[in-house]
């Protein structure tokens, strides 16, 4: 479903945040990718979804390279992956329920499906009571919960979360973990990367070790090695 | 999706973005309300300087005495072939009794004057044809052309005297002042206008900046280019639509104030008067130019922010 085949990226032409890297990731997986701060886990995100080129080799979302997509594919592809990162990016200026229906308005889904839709991802993160609160209203977990929200609401093939727990303390990490194990159960391929020895542990799946741009190990089942 | 529903989802989030986003509407208001003031500052002032040229303009003329014994056929003969010269706007034809009747109606407290003038047997003053030119520049070829009648003898010799050369100096003086006056006016003008229109670019530019990390998840959930643009075009037409108005709103009381300290400077010109005559004008252009502003500055402003 996801192949990445040599794939180098070296920002303004200096030492390659990502090195040599080919990795392949099946429909339904979890796969976790772990690696210090600077070893090329982010890097290896945003390609997937062509925030950035490689500077060598191709990534393949489907039977596509990602790099040679039309613009109409590309905005496709994107609906196609939800995304939650570190620091939440909601949007500051809409209420919890515009940021979610903005990923499904953009999508093409209709004012009647997005009544309907938004409420019932809200309650699968248990936040319900707050759709009508701006983000700067709500916590970290809060927040990380509704972005995950938005990130699966158009029911993606593919879910990234980029150090996802990163800014929240151990209950809202374990909260926001179990919410993605159960999105994977529904049958939603996730890439989650952290470096945080406890999520890696309590997911218990195949994990990707990256250090210095390239992949060091690559173990079926979750052990966090560095 | 149709594009109607779109067309209603973009314009709800710029209303909404304006709303919600105040202190730099605010800001972006202000400054556009600036920019417009200028530009209606400069386009009264441009049109008081024109007024007050064509005023002056228009008190220029050349004038052909004609000697007492001069006939009448004579004189509107050489009024028709002035009046057929392009440089000519018009050309009055005063007979000598209405000559001596505006000379009586002028001198009406000078006894002295008026008794001698009741001695004479005869009226004294000659006909006179009053020449105004289409532009200042233009009186020297008017002026060149009576001098050859004059030499040419036939008509020319009725003619007992052209005043042009006594008025030479004025004329020229006037001509350099009007020439120079239009030239300051239109570079002085494009100036300020180019320094407001960057200075409202740059207002623009700092809001949609403080938004970029907002757009930069609109492009990774996948939204189009339009999608993402769209509200912020709203939201800098509203800047323009809002601040335009509050300028005319502000000109009425304004214009009002200064209708008669302005009388001083420009004799010709009401600034009041002129402003609500042109209301529809100054609406139009003010509304325009504020939309066309916030719109293009938005469009540009984001362009370096889509990544799609």
């Amino acid at each position: 479903m996801i192949y990445y085949d040599k794939v180098t990226k070296a920002y303004n032409g200096g030492t390659p945040a990502v090195s040599d890297v080919t990795l392949s990731v099946d429909p339904g997986e979890f796969v976790s990718i772990v690696g210090h701060s600077g070893a090329g886990k982010t890097t290896l995100l945003k390609l997937l979804f062509a925030e950035i080129k490689p500077t060598t080799g191709s990534v393949y979302f489907g039977s596509q390279e990602v790099h040679l997509m039309s613009q109409a594919e590309l905005l496709n592809l994107r609906r196609n992956i939800g995304t939650v990162f570190q620091d939440f990016r909601l949007l500051p200026t809409k209420n919890v329920f515009e940021n979610i229906a903005f990923a499904m308005e953009v999508a093409g889904h209709s004012d009647e499906d997005i009544q309907a839709d938004v409420p019932h991802v809200l309650e699968l993160v248990g936040l319900s009571e707050k759709i009508w609160n701006f983000p700067r209203e709500l916590s970290g977990g809060e927040q990380q919960r509704i972005a995950i929200a938005r990130a699966i609401v158009n029911q993606p093939d593919v879910l990234i979360a980029d150090e996802p727990t990163g800014n929240l303390d151990p209950i809202n990490t374990h909260d926001v973990v179990e919410i993605l194990k159960k999105i994977n159960d529904l049958g939603t391929t996730v890439l989650l990367t952290t470096h945080n020895k406890s999520v890696i542990e309590s997911v218990g799946r195949r994990v990707v070790t990256m250090d210095q741009g390239r992949i060091v190990r690559d173990d079926k089942s979750g052990k966090y090695t560095l | 999706m149709n594009t109607w529903v779109n067309v209603k989802r973009v314009a709800r989030y710029g209303l909404i973005g304006f709303i919600r986003n105040g202190f730099v509407s605010l800001a972006a208001i202000v400054i556009m309300a600036i920019t417009l003031f200028v530009v209606a500052g400069l386009l009264m002032a441009g049109s008081a300087l024109e007024s007050t040229l064509v005023y002056l303009t228009e008190k220029v003329d050349v004038n052909v005495y004609f000697v007492t014994n001069a006939e009448e056929q004579h004189i509107l003969e050489m009024k028709r072939s002035l009046e057929s010269l392009p440089e000519v706007a018009s050309v009055t034809y005063t007979n000598r009794e209405q000559a001596i009747a505006e000379f009586r109606e002028r001198h009406k407290n000078d006894q002295l004057i008026l008794q001698g003038l009741d001695e004479l047997e005869n009226n004294p003053l000659g006909a006179s044809l009053s020449v105004r030119a289409k532009e200042t520049s233009q009186y020297e070829s008017i002026a060149k052309f009576l001098e050859n009648t004059q030499e040419s003898g036939g008509a020319g010799t009725l003619i007992e005297k052209v005043n042009f050369h006594q008025n030479k100096t004025a004329i020229d003086r006037l001509s350099g002042v009007i020439g120079a006056s239009r030239q300051i006016g239109i570079v002085s003008a494009s100036v300020f206008i180019i320094a407001t229109i960057l200075i409202a670019f740059n207002t623009v530019r700092l809001a949609i900046y403080t938004a970029r990390e907002e757009i930069g998840v609109m492009n990774i959930v996948g939204a189009s280019r339009w999608y993402v643009r769209g509200p912020f075009v709203i939201a800098g037409v509203l800047y323009g639509v809002i601040s335009a108005l509050i300028v005319l709103v502000i000109l009425y009381p304004l214009t009002y104030s200064l209708s008669g300290p302005s009388a001083d400077f420009f004799p010709a010109f009401d600034v009041f008067e002129h402003f609500t005559n042109s209301f529809p004008f100054y609406f139009l252009v003010l509304v325009g130019f504020g939309v066309c502003l916030g719109a293009i500055s938005s469009i540009l402003a984001i362009r370096r922010y889509l990544s799609t």
